[in-house]
């Protein structure tokens, strides 16, 4: 508003003339530039200066220390690329990156797929409709905290109440925290839980953006409700799709709630680091062996597999009902 | 003293316990500031000086407010500000420490440290004041070598003096030993185990006559007893020689503690639990296991986790072997204090007897201070929780006879790291016949 008054007063004001001094319409004119030009910068600003201090900065300092034999109140020497060298061989580094990808696999896939029918059945026409729709979102207000202490407390391998269940049918108490298989199972039933809903919402959202004519033109060429939804609400549902599988990506790489609380708030997930996530593997050495280094090494290129990682799932879901 | 992330989780149960241990110990109220309290404060000084005293410990944890207030009150113009930072030890409270240490500023004039850093703070004596400067190398005769000696910088400057102190004991269930036809009253028991051999013997017959209980919880509690004595006998070392070379491989006394271990478990004899988990509150509420090496701070942890139902079902025995130490903490004035002779001051106070005795009071921590040991409030201290066991004399005599021991800087990291495989191997995640090549390998990993 401000902008177009002054741009006008100026038309109106500033005749060219050559009794004028050169000096004033010079300040004039930087003041007017400063106005047009750098104001609309310094107004979006405030994002950028915190992204900054709090994104940027962070970033490359962490790059900087990375480079060094970083001891937290002890002896700092730069070392070049070692740091990396040394991670890159380091078996408990890559059995944690298994994990991660592991327990994201087996998180995320069936979350998804089931989010995305439950999407379907919610965006039907159904009695108390509302109430459905808010109790599929309910477990996301519960703290991660909490939730991992009660699914660990059910996956207990004397008291917990699944070892209970199971025994009903002559199964044996499983140790959850002593296999892979069993405490990557016991993880991503946690993380399930809670973010079903979330992404079930999500895709609820875009469905409903989906044009009614195209289902009533597709119901009146024979397709069946399974056909109209893999023929039509899927592709249609591809960029949101695209949108949940990044950010579980991203959440899924950095997991470190849940495991931690599964593990008796350890970070070495379970005794041979059955469950020890990449996050709790840089917290292990940067804040329990105080090596902020090879703590800052491990961060990046947790940020280089996610940023890889994201690029594959984009280009798989990009795929997605090309075929049909 | 709570030296743990695991016990920072228990210390909001601990803290009703620790307050009911004081209470049970026949101690009143805290005494009016005795004339002495602080006696060694210098003449005043012109302006106030506030000096911050920085713990870490849930709930009643240092339990210095008693102590503080009879300073307090005595020193007028050097007021000390009693900051518990944070429950957690390794996780939060450490790390912070350490970064402050670093940037110059920021810590407390004086700050209290857990037994597993102390290797890490000797080898940095740049960051501490010399408590010698300030005449306190004179407290020497005050306290046990293992644990002056700690205090010791690799320049072989003081830079602590020692707070309270875990001792050791074997807590037992009493219902749990009637029902397998041993003996409940805690002389006999003592009894029945003056080696670690004879504890294993007491083992097998206990799990012939109740097979569905453990008769210790599981590796950590074990293993760290033994070695404490392992380590007096070998020289005082863990895993560190005083070259802070690696020795885990070499220290007979380690191996020792791993062997024991491995016999205990391979018989059957444990619950498979890790200590400070969900599953090992829950057996000891539920009677899963009959047996626990118990450090003085351990009892409040038992109480409050097993709760007022379990009351008069534990006791507390000897430990066997006779000796032992796990867990206690000390206090150290950092260099980047403003005014170190008023901290050394207080530091001198509350780790002498007065303060000693007035933190065990409050909170039921076990001096290290022999003065303090030997004050009637702490030597006739009995714990109603644990069928009146006369915890005093019985934590007294287990550290009378301490070898002292060195820390090396990456004490805590190798320690977590061993006891991992350990924990493994009893649950069955490591086999036992591959697991002291691992433990080997975890210890070198750790320490770098």
């Amino acid at each position: 508003m401000s902008l177009s008054v002054d741009a006008g007063s100026r038309s109106r004001t500033v005749p060219p003339g050559p009794r004028r001094h050169a000096r004033p319409p010079g300040s004039r004119r930087f003041w007017s530039w400063l106005d047009l030009r750098a104001t609309p910068y310094l107004f979006v600003s405030p994002y950028f200066i915190l992204f900054a201090i709090f994104g940027v900065f962070p970033l490359i300092f962490t790059a900087w220390v990375s480079l060094h034999d970083w001891q937290l109140a002890g002896d700092k020497t730069f070392i070049g690329m070692e740091n990396y060298t040394e991670l890159l061989a380091d078996d408990k580094f890559w059995n944690s990156v298994l994990n991660t990808v592991g327990i994201f696999v087996i998180a995320t896939v069936p979350q998804l797929l089931l989010a995305l029918l439950l999407a379907n059945a919610l965006n039907k026409k159904l009695r108390g409709r509302l109430v459905l729709r808010l109790s599929v979102l309910a477990p996301l207000i519960t703290s991660v905290v909490a939730v991992a202490v009660v699914f660990t407390q059910l996956y207990g391998r004397d008291y917990g109440l699944v070892n209970w269940v199971l025994g009903a049918f002559g199964i044996d108490p499983i140790h959850w925290q002593n296999e892979k298989w069993s405490s990557w199972i016991a993880i991503a039933t946690m993380i399930d839980w809670r973010w079903t809903g979330y992404n079930a919402i999500i895709y609820l959202a875009a469905m409903q953006t989906i044009p009614k004519d195209l289902y009533e033109a597709a119901a009146i060429d024979g397709a069946s409700p399974r056909r109209q939804f893999w023929g039509i609400t899927v592709p249609l549902l591809k960029p949101t799709i695209i949108f949940t599988v990044i950010v579980s990506t991203i959440g899924g790489f950095t997991l470190f709630a849940e495991p931690v609380m599964f593990g008796a708030g350890l970070m070495t997930g379970g005794t041979t680091g059955q469950f020890q996530t990449v996050a709790m593997f840089i917290v292990k050495e940067g804040f329990r062996d105080f090596q902020y280094g090879y703590a800052a090494a491990a961060a990046w290129i947790l940020f280089l597999l996610i940023m890889i990682t994201a690029l594959i799932n984009f280009a798989i879901v990009r795929g997605i009902g090309r075929s049909r | 003293m709570m030296n743990n992330t695991r016990r920072g989780v228990l210390a909001a149960v601990a803290a009703g316990a620790l307050a009911f241990t004081a209470a049970a110990c026949g101690g009143d109220e805290a005494p009016a500031a005795a004339p002495s309290a602080g006696g060694s404060a210098a003449p005043a000084p012109a302006e106030k000086i506030e000096i911050t005293l920085n713990t870490f410990g849930g709930g009643e944890n240092f339990a210095y407010d008693d102590a503080v207030a009879q300073w307090n009150a005595a020193n007028p113009n050097v007021q000390v500000k009693y900051v518990n930072l944070t429950d957690r030890f390794e996780d939060t409270y450490l790390p912070q420490v350490l970064q402050w240490l670093e940037a110059g500023s920021g810590a407390g004039d004086i700050i209290a440290m857990d037994e597993g850093a102390m290797g890490l703070m000797a080898a940095r004596p740049q960051y501490f004041a010399d408590l010698g400067q300030y005449g306190l190398d004179s407290r020497k005769a005050d306290f046990p070598a293992f644990k002056y000696d700690v205090g010791v910088n690799t320049e072989g400057k003081l830079f602590a003096l020692g707070t309270d102190i875990g001792g050791m004991a074997m807590c037992y269930r009493t219902d749990l030993f009637e029902k397998a036809g041993l003996p409940t009253n805690r002389d006999e028991v003592s009894k029945l185990w003056p080696t670690w051999n004879d504890y294993l013997e007491v083992g097998k017959k206990f799990k012939a006559k109740v097979p569905d209980a453990g008769f210790v919880d599981g590796a950590n509690t074990v293993y760290n007893s033994v070695l404490a004595q392992e380590a007096g006998k070998n020289g005082g070392l863990y895993y560190f020689d005083k070259s802070q070379a690696l020795v885990v491989d070499k220290n007979p006394g380690v191996k020792a503690a791993f062997d024991y271990v491995q016999s205990l478990s391979s018989a059957g004899l444990t619950a498979k639990l890790r200590s400070w988990s969900e599953e090992w509150n829950t057996a000891m509420q539920k009677g899963g296991f009959a047996t626990m090496g118990c450090p003085s701070w351990m009892l409040g942890v038992i109480s409050g986790t097993s709760g007022e139902s379990n009351a008069k079902k534990w006791d507390v025995a000897a430990v066997p072997g006779g000796s032992g130490n796990w867990g206690g903490s000390w206090l150290m004035v950092p260099s980047q204090s403003k005014h170190p002779k008023e901290a050394a001051d207080v530091l001198n106070f509350l780790t002498g007897k007065d303060g000693q005795v007035a933190a065990f009071k409050e909170g039921g921590n076990f001096p290290s201070s022999i003065p303090a040991q030997q004050d009637p409030t702490v030597a006739d201290a009995k714990n109603a929780y644990f069928n009146d066991a006369p915890s005093g004399p019985i934590f007294a005599a287990s550290v009378a006879q301490l070898a002292p021991v060195f820390f090396g800087e990456k004490h805590a990291q190798v320690k977590a790291a061993v006891e991992e495989v350990l924990v493994g191997a009893d649950q069955g995640s490591v086999k036992w016949d591959e697991a002291w090549t691992r433990f080997v390998e975890e210890g070198v990993k750790a320490a770098g």
